[in-house]
């Protein structure tokens, strides 16, 4: 269920502040923003797109978190892999 | 594209498959079920299940908004768009979900004007340009898309436009996932929980999942990586002797979830005594309705709804194979009552569903279809 | 009993089911609704069963049975290609080009991929009442254009107008002639194993540009039409690799129908490399944004070219040597099994199949 896609919010609209414009890889959607009245967003900000609606703000830390954890278990894998190169050639 | 191309990294899955092959015991075999829809359309497009072994079954839950509701719900949103000046809207996923006398494509041949639209603020902008028409959303979803749909009954309200209401299919996921754990029959080791549902309602309404019933639950995003990182949580808890619920679309979704999401669902829906599931039949408290004091939004007050209920043939067994009991062919009216174009439960409404991959694919094994993309 | 019998019964059991089913399959097609839906007139499967279950029934004959873009004619020695199509995009006036435009490239796009050369169109108009006349001219001053940057003339013509509320205000349809002057036999039932799958150019373009041009989805873009005569590409790519087995263009369905075309008609796989598939960003952008795949959306500029997989290099030094196909991509190769089938190996490392879609791809949220 439910389609929810990342955007870079790219202008907070000055007549409607429940209102902020998205990009999404060089398209672009006025999003409703009341959902995230607490958040407040700025441009540069990115957040979750579900039907119109930002949901959420995504988390640059958590995000690089995950990112590092992958990074960590990939680097492990292509040392093993090297390891396991180099244990042959011997 | 940010956040999303870097979690579709086919070394980083390779090195995480590995992981996860190794927390393999010998001889077990593993179910996890991915609650949602959306779960179950990553995996399907960029066939994840290649890089898991053979021991781990994914099982696909009841988490597809459009397929769960029911013929009867169909039915009645078709009468209510047959009204005299009424334009009915709809997402694109529900034009062509059967009622029991066709889809909203059928309907649109005959006389109805149902349309599509991106959001529920797009109704809300036919109901400003057409004064003349009843304008009614088809509002289905989990917890993601209701506080939308509640957002827009308050922003029709603030702007005083009456000629708008919605017919109210919002459905909740937990009832779901109990029904399923309430099972005799169950036969699932873990949960990949719903991320964006979790957005709004946060991490905290799981916990009874891994208390009650010790099961693992994690919470995943939607790109390939996020659902094998998943599993390989799940796998490390089931390896450690953990039952927990943990959050790996932490860059998403805060454990609390979004608070003002739930307030705005809170001050214009309530919880429906019970609602009927296509092929699960009724759940209680698992759905939501609008309350009284919107009751000028809400079409199942403003139009005499017939409340048309179609039964579920006694033999689908729609429950059964999402549970993970029965394979798609053992169910007795796969492929024959219940075909594609014909669909009975849900899991053939969506081409996605078990039974509807199995009914066009089926007769490839996964081993032909590997061999055949081997370079 | 023991556990092997019982393996063997369930086995026979899940085979009596896959045989019942693959019965279904194979039974003549047959239309199930009452009515038509916009389904029917996707390229999709909705489409395929109609044009079975309808047309080909009524009009069998053997110059139709291939049900390519065009019909190959015998005629004087000489062979001639034929081929109509009708135009109904709204809205009429998009980013990239118009209705005129796409009634003129569509059919001489059809012929180019019959192997022929186009010369001569006809044009018939179906008018709303009160349709502006300054927009018919407009419409009809791009067809002009496109029929001189084509090299066609269009040559006969009809009008017709209707009630107002009868029609979108403006319908064009188009049938084309062109000689076809090489000793070339072209069509998709001749793919092979081996052979390359290649597409000119950025997928998907046409179909988004008319999706948002709608305005209903108030998504901005600078995605623009891909509209284009392609004769001139095709000549090219003809010279240069006379291994070409058949040409489609990529227009209703996308290139995963036609993939799924041609490994229906020659009984082969045809497996794509997702990585391949060249998309723009903003169009990969918008498929994201409502959930569609950009394998499934409208071209009408681009074509899908199915070549002898020893003439690769010959085909795509030609496509990319002319404006109209530097963009061009191997996507994918022809192999022998599992036959009918169209596999896409992702750019995550994995496998899927893609099948045919019922009717048009719709945004989704789920």
């Amino acid at each position: 269920m439910c389609l929810g896609i990342p955007g870079e919010v790219v202008e907070i609209l000055d007549d409607r502040p429940d209102l902020a414009k998205v990009d999404v890889s060089g398209v672009r959607r006025a999003i409703n923003i009341g959902l995230l009245e607490n958040e407040k967003l700025e441009p540069g900000d990115w957040v979750l797109i579900h039907v119109g609606f930002a949901l959420s703000k995504i988390d640059e830390e958590e995000a690089k978190a995950a990112l590092d954890f992958l990074e960590g278990i990939g680097q492990a894998y292509a040392d093993e892999l090297a390891a396991l190169a180099d244990s042959r050639i011997e | 594209m940010r956040f999303v191309d870097e979690f579709r990294d086919a070394d980083k899955a390779q090195a995480l498959a590995a992981q996860i092959a190794a927390l393999c015991e010998p001889g077990r075999q593993y179910k996890f079920m991915e609650v949602c829809g959306g779960h179950t359309h990553t995996i399907y497009k960029h066939g994840l299940e290649d890089y898991l072994p053979e021991s781990i079954t994914l099982v696909h839950g009841p988490g597809c908004p459009v397929c769960v509701i029911p013929m009867g719900r169909v039915d009645d949103a078709i009468f209510i768009a047959r009204q005299p000046d009424v334009i009915m809207t709809s997402f694109g996923d529900m034009m062509r979900v059967p009622g029991s006398n066709g889809a909203f494509f059928d309907a649109n041949a005959q006389d109805a004007d149902i349309r599509m639209v991106y959001s529920p603020l797009d109704s809300l902008k036919i109901a400003r340009q057409n004064p003349d028409k009843r304008v009614v959303f088809m509002a289905i979803g989990f917890e993601t898309t209701a506080p939308s749909s509640a957002m827009t009954v308050l922003r029709a309200k603030a702007d005083g436009i009456e000629n708008f209401s919605i017919f109210c299919n919002h459905v909740t996921i937990i009832p779901a996932i109990k029904a399923i754990l309430d099972s005799p029959d169950l036969r699932l080791d873990g949960f990949i929980g719903p991320g964006h549902v979790s957005t709004v309602i946060g991490c905290r309404p799981y916990e009874f999942i891994a208390r009650d019933y010790g099961k693992p639950i994690v919470c995943a995003g939607f790109e390939p990586l996020d659902l094998l990182q998943s599993i390989y949580m799940l796998m490390l808890q089931l390896a450690e002797g953990r039952s927990e619920v943990e959050n790996q679309y932490s860059r998403v979704v805060p454990w609390d979830g979004n608070l003002k999401a739930l307030q705005v669902i809170n001050e214009v829906m309530e919880l429906r005594p019970y609602f009927e599931w296509r092929g699960l039949g009724f759940i209680s408290h698992s759905a939501l309705r609008v309350r009284e004091s919107y009751a000028a939004f809400d079409a199942e007050q403003q139009f005499l709804v017939p409340g048309v209920r179609v039964a579920d043939p006694k033999a689908c067994q729609c429950g059964e194979v999402l549970k993970g009991v029965l394979k798609p062919w053992e169910c007795k009216v796969f492929g024959t009552a219940c075909t594609p174009e014909t669909p009975i439960g849900t899991c053939m409404v969506s081409p996605e569903g078990a039974c509807a991959a199995y009914y066009n694919f089926g007769r490839f094994t996964r081993e032909r279809v590997k061999e055949a993309t081997r370079t | 009993m023991t556990s092997q019998h019982q393996q063997y019964r369930e086995l026979s059991r899940e085979e009596q089911v896959l045989a019942r089913i693959e019965k279904a399959r194979s039974r003549k097609a047959k239309l199930k609704e009452e009515r038509i839906t916009l389904s029917h007139g996707s390229g999709g499967k909705a489409t395929q069963t109609l044009i079975e279950a309808v047309f080909l029934e009524a009009f069998a004959n053997p110059l139709l049975a291939p049900l390519e873009d065009g019909a190959v004619l015998a005629a004087h020695g000489g062979r001639l290609a034929f081929t109509t199509d009708s135009y109904v995009v709204s809205p009429l006036f998009f980013p990239g080009g118009d209705i005129g435009d796409l009634a003129v490239n569509g059919t001489v796009n059809d012929l180019a991929v019959s192997g022929a050369r186009p010369l001569w169109l006809s044009a018939g108009f179906i008018l709303e009442e009160g349709f502006p006349v300054a927009d018919l001219e407009r419409i009809v001053g791009s067809m002009a254009a496109a029929a001189e940057r084509a090299g066609v003339q269009v040559v006969t013509g009809d009008t017709k107008v209707v009630q107002r509320g009868k029609a979108d205000g403006c319908y064009v349809n188009t049938a084309g002639v062109g000689v076809i002057e090489r000793p070339l036999e072209l069509g998709v039932a001749a793919a092979r194993p081996g052979d390359a799958v290649i597409v000119s150019g950025p997928i998907g373009e046409h179909g988004i540009t008319i999706m948002l041009a709608r305005g209903e989805l108030d998504i901005e873009s600078e995605v623009t039409s891909d509209t284009a005569p392609l004769n001139g590409l095709v000549e090219r790519l003809l010279d240069a690799a006379p291994g070409v087995r058949g040409l489609r263009d990529a227009t209703r369905g996308g290139v995963a129908t036609i993939c799924n075309e041609v490994a229906r008609a020659a009984g082969v796989a045809v497996v794509v490399d997702e990585e391949a598939v060249p998309v723009r960003p903003d169009v990969r952008g918008a498929c994201e944004l409502l959930g569609i795949d950009p394998l499934y959306v409208a071209c009408e500029g681009r074509l899908v070219a199915i070549v002898d997989g020893d003439q690769v290099d010959a085909a795509m030094g030609a496509l990319r040597s002319h404006p109209l196909g530097e963009g061009a991509a191997v996507i994918g190769r022809v192999r022998d099994d599992p036959p009918g089938l169209v596999l896409l190996k992702t750019s995550f490392g994995g496998t899927r199949i893609v099948d045919l879609l019922v009717g048009d791809p719709l945004p989704r949220i789920c």
